[in-house]
């Protein structure tokens, strides 16, 4: 063999030729195919998998919407009905891309709940989380953007009101808005920008993916059992056991997001963005789409404008400093007795959140709001830290093997847990 | 061991995600109704997950918008040709394009000039610009019908429940300003545009269908819920087909993975 070539294990010759040259055959092997990972998943752990796959969806179809859109305050709203009615199925593309968006945010949703149930975001895996985060933070901003394009009245007066948040921020508020908007009223450049950004940030998306997937493969998954595999026995290769596993969880994604896009394609948005954007009538609610409720029930709850946009924006940035507040060495709730009831709660309360977020900010839902808001930081900043220090925790099993193989025998199956022959 | 007595877990967890989801989709339902005003439930053939259109219907409620609405309201997102969809051959749909006059140009001399409409016009709209449609209604801008029942909460059902819901004299404490109407059904009660439907024979059906106006209004919500929705019996075809297909394949999928685990013991108890 030439010197500096890699050593490749595979015969095909010309993955082989390719392969010694570029070892991402050898790369995907070890990553995808023989990667020790923990046996005991359950079906929380699709969800990583499922946000891939939906992020690829979501890039897949904008494109195409992207070849027929007309980023134009006086085209825009015509464009996408021309999308609808005139582009070879330009309304599949379309309602999967818009549906697309809610289906992203429920798995991203379910799988940072798993993280937060399971305590994946504690040691070794803080930065693999924080850079969850980020990407949390980044597809909020994409949604945001898209949910403008159409141009209707909810996109402009959404619109408005967001982006106005930033005019909060003591000095350069006001300079932070123009530049947003491209000018003294969101309008054409507000609309241009937005389209640009919206095509730009799933690629950063995209980018930042690759690091989390990258961090993940270094520290290893986190399992429902939160100890750390001891050995062969407690993993088994990601295919073809997990390939299988996220396969059906793939189908189950596939069928509740088919049954939205096609027999209820609009329940999840709002009649008003149908009516096309109208500057000079604002409509009776301005309500964000269902994802973004919690987060505009918080920025609600609090009487002071300023106060509400740090809340909103502390609602998010306090899961970047999660792993030191939560400082129990259990990760998973199955052992820590009272943890477990309280994030319980606090799942509950994310749904009281998003609930508030949709209802007029009167009467008793503010004050529902502002109770749920303070049990939103009170479970990280108080509970969280305290428990710590108090909680009493149940006795961790010895090994992921032990606890979970039928039969108990702690190697029974181990041996037959070889990965599949490869073609 | 305490963990294997809980083989519940797995079903558990699919539960939770389960509620989530659901929870999640439910949210909407929440969103703020602010006149809590009860449409009422119309029937149309396209209800349902797997309704489809009523032909018949959607040409009755092409004539009454034809005959009735088009003279203030605009359908611009609509071209002629689409009316075959609706079951009118393309003879008739060339007719009822040819009917109107539609402005092009510039010619070679530079002037703008009228020519009988075609198959590939959009809907003529009845003002050349809302300050025209503005200045001829009274101040107030009839909508553009294109997509009014996916704009307007209720759908179908609302715009079947306004046109058969105006009040005339209006019910004892209500106020009704000069040049509005009082209808039943309208967010604030006072709408600008006078009761379009005014009772019996107000148009010709050709099929027979006596043109009551609960009738007449009815069709003619069918008919905007095709022209707002024109892929709705498209989409549904092919979502029965993917959701089949989803179950064969899921059901092959869960057995593959089932024999796969097998191998490693079979699935965990998490």
């Amino acid at each position: 063999m030439a010197s500096g070539l890699h050593e490749s294990s595979f015969a095909n010759p010309v993955v082989r030729w390719i392969d010694q040259r570029m070892p991402i055959f050898t790369m995907m092997q070890k990553e995808y195919g023989s990667f020790p990972t923990p046996r005991n998943f359950n079906y929380f752990w699709n969800f990583g998998a499922l946000a891939m796959i939906n992020l690829v969806i979501m890039i897949a179809t904008g494109v195409f919407l992207a070849m027929n859109y007309t980023a134009h305050t006086s085209l825009a709203f015509e464009s996408v009905e021309r999308i609808m009615r005139d582009v070879n199925y330009g309304w599949l593309i379309r309602y999967v891309h818009m549906n697309g968006a809610s289906m992203f945010f429920i798995v991203v949703y379910i799988h940072i709940w798993r993280g937060l149930y399971y305590g994946s975001y504690k040691a070794p895996r803080e930065l693999l989380w924080m850079l969850g985060v980020v990407i949390f933070i980044l597809m909020m901003a994409t949604a945001f953007m898209g949910y403008v394009l159409p141009w209707g009245q909810m996109s402009f007066w959404g619109a408005t009101v967001i982006t106005n948040l930033f005019s909060a921020i003591p000095l350069v508020g006001d300079s932070i808005v123009t530049l947003l908007w491209g000018g003294f009223s969101v309008d054409n450049p507000t609309l241009n920008r937005f389209f640009s950004l919206h095509y730009l940030l799933p690629f950063v998306i995209a980018g930042v993916v690759f690091l989390h997937v990258a961090a993940l493969h270094i520290t290893g998954s986190n399992n429902p059992l939160g100890i750390d595999p001891k050995g062969p026995q407690d993993t088994v290769p990601f295919h073809p056991y997990y390939t299988a596993k996220d396969s059906v969880g793939m189908i189950v994604y596939f069928a509740v997001f088919a049954f939205l896009v096609f027999f209820t394609p609009n329940y999840l948005g709002h009649p008003d963005n149908y009516i096309p954007a109208n500057p000079l009538s604002t409509p009776a609610h301005i309500v964000p789409e269902w994802y973004f409720l919690p987060f505009y029930a918080i920025l609600r709850a609090v009487p002071n404008k300023l106060g509400g946009v740090l809340m909103m924006f502390g609602a998010i940035a306090v899961l970047f400093v999660l792993p030191w507040l939560d400082r129990s060495p259990v990760r998973s709730m199955r052992f820590r007795p009272i943890a477990k009831w309280l994030m319980l709660l606090w799942t509950v309360n994310f749904f009281v959140l998003m609930w508030a977020g949709g209802r007029p900010a009167e009467g008793i839902y503010v004050l529902i709001a502002r109770l749920s808001t303070a049990y939103y930081f009170a479970y990280f900043l108080v509970i969280l830290p305290l428990l710590s220090k108090i909680e009493r925790p149940l006795p961790l099993p010895e090994s992921i093997s032990r606890a979970v193989l039928r039969g108990g025998g702690p190697l029974r199956g181990a041996a037959a847990a070889k990965p599949m022959e490869k073609a | 061991m305490p963990f294997r007595t809980l083989p519940m877990r797995g079903l558990k967890a699919a539960a939770v995600a389960a509620a989530l989801s659901l929870g999640l989709l439910a949210a909407p339902g929440a969103r703020a109704q602010e006149h809590e005003i009860h449409i009422p439930d119309t029937r149309y053939s396209f209800d349902g997950l797997f309704g489809t259109y009523d032909r018949g219907e959607l040409q009755r409620g092409f004539q009454v918008y034809k005959e009735v609405c088009a003279a203030c309201h605009g359908m611009r997102l609509l071209s002629y040709r689409n009316l075959r969809d609706i079951g009118l051959s393309e003879p008739e749909v060339r007719a009822i394009a040819q009917s109107y006059q539609i402005q092009d140009g510039p010619n070679d001399n530079g002037e703008m000039f009228e020519r009988p409409g075609r198959l590939s016009d959009r809907f003529r709209s009845p003002f050349p610009n809302d300050a025209a449609a503005r200045a001829a209604n009274n101040g107030a801008l009839p909508p553009d019908l294109s997509v009014i029942t996916k704009a307007r909460v209720g759908g179908a059902d609302y715009i079947h429940a306004l046109l058969v819901g105006y009040e005339d004299p209006p019910p004892a404490g209500a106020t009704v300003m000069e040049g509005m109407h009082y209808n039943k059904y309208f967010p604030g009660h006072q709408i600008a545009m006078p009761p379009p439907l005014t009772g019996d024979g107000q148009v010709q059906y050709a099929d027979g269908t006596k043109a009551t106006t609960d009738q007449m209004a009815r069709d003619v919500s069918a008919f905007l819920t095709w022209a707002a929705e024109p892929e709705l019996e498209a989409r549904r075809t092919m979502g029965v087909r993917i959701i089949l297909f989803l179950v064969i394949l899921g059901g092959l999928t869960y057995a593959v993975k089932r024999k796969i685990w097998a191998r490693a013991g079979g699935d965990p108890v998490t």
